[in-house]
């Protein structure tokens, strides 16, 4: 019985057996550029690429190893000084267009851009079938 | 017919109600495999991890022979679960190069000591510059290269007794 009660009670003392690693993160993860205007440029493309540990969070907003080194990736590549979208589309040709919040126009995300228009039609259609109605009357 | 027009709101309600119900009832299960399969291995040159093995860079890939690229760390659980499966594979002959994520050359002497060491070459792979060039999300992964350092397969994941006759079939294909 106090074997039974005590054995959940020393769980509470048990350490954890953390799966992460004890490397501090990549050397540019949380650094800022020093020049503003690249630091943004970074900053504006880590908001549009996908964390692949957490999978709903851009790399900018996660906490994961990965994401931390995929950050640190990209301010070295804008330091050195390659376009946004080149290292997007380098990220793009290893994960897919997954990794990328900002997909690129294509027949799977041509209904994103289509159905809004067709709705607002319908809608008119709908609007200037009542107001005829009225006008009849 | 008017009457049957009325339903469609509703129709179209439990419709939607099912799938979204069903994306939270089994949740898609988004494993990101790599786009890079069938495409050369990217350019990387690691240093050597641990003392008395040396480091992987990408003319190691392409000496002719076709070899397993795994993807590993000491601190990563599921890989010491993919030890003995490794140890097993290199038995047979098979060229295993090792790229460890993020970690410390104690602690990874450490894993190689208990775990076995099935490695011909371990690389540090320290900021996952590699990892992110071959488009592995994750540790562990394993990927067949030929010996023209073609990329072929690609397990994300352990290898286990399930996945590894897939694993050998395509290492006889980058023959």
């Amino acid at each position: 019985m106090i074997r039974r009660l005590l054995a959940p009670l020393l769980l509470l003392f048990a350490a954890p057996a953390a799966a992460d690693s004890l490397l501090p993160d990549a050397q540019m993860a949380n650094i800022q550029l020093s020049d503003p205007a690249k630091e943004r440029q970074a900053k504006a493309l880590m908001e549009t690429i996908r964390c692949l540990v957490c999978q709903g969070q851009s790399i900018a907003d996660s906490d994961a190893d990965m994401a931390a080194d995929m950050r640190s990736l990209i301010r070295q590549r804008i330091d050195q000084g390659e376009a946004p979208e080149s290292i997007r589309s380098w990220l793009v040709e290893r994960y897919g267009s997954w990794v990328s919040y900002d997909p690129p126009p294509s027949t799977v995300t041509s209904p994103l851009w289509v159905l809004p228009i067709a709705f607002f039609l319908i809608g008119l259609f709908l609007v200037g079938g009542r107001l005829r109605v009225k006008r009849t009357k | 017919m008017t009457r049957l027009w009325l339903w469609l709101p509703l129709g179209i309600f439990v419709l939607f109600f099912a799938v979204v119900a069903n994306g939270l009832i089994n949740p898609a299960d988004r494993v990101i495999m790599s786009k890079m399969i069938g495409k050369p291995a990217p350019q990387f040159s690691l240093p050597p991890a641990v003392d008395g093995l040396p480091g992987v860079g990408v003319a190691n890939l392409r000496d002719g022979k076709p070899k397993l690229v795994n993807i590993f760390a000491s601190w990563c659980i599921p890989c010491a679960s993919e030890a003995p499966m490794l140890e097993q594979l290199a038995k047979q002959g098979i060229e295993i190069n090792g790229i460890a994520i993020r970690d410390r050359q104690q602690d990874l002497n450490r894993f190689l000591a208990r775990y076995g060491n099935p490695y011909t070459r371990i690389g540090a792979d320290n900021d996952a510059k590699a990892q992110i060039s071959f488009g592995s999300a994750g540790v562990p992964e394993t990927f067949v290269v030929d010996g023209k350092g073609i990329i072929r397969y690609q397990i994300a994941g352990d290898i286990n007794p399930g996945n590894v006759g897939a694993l050998l079939a395509a290492l006889k294909a980058a023959r």
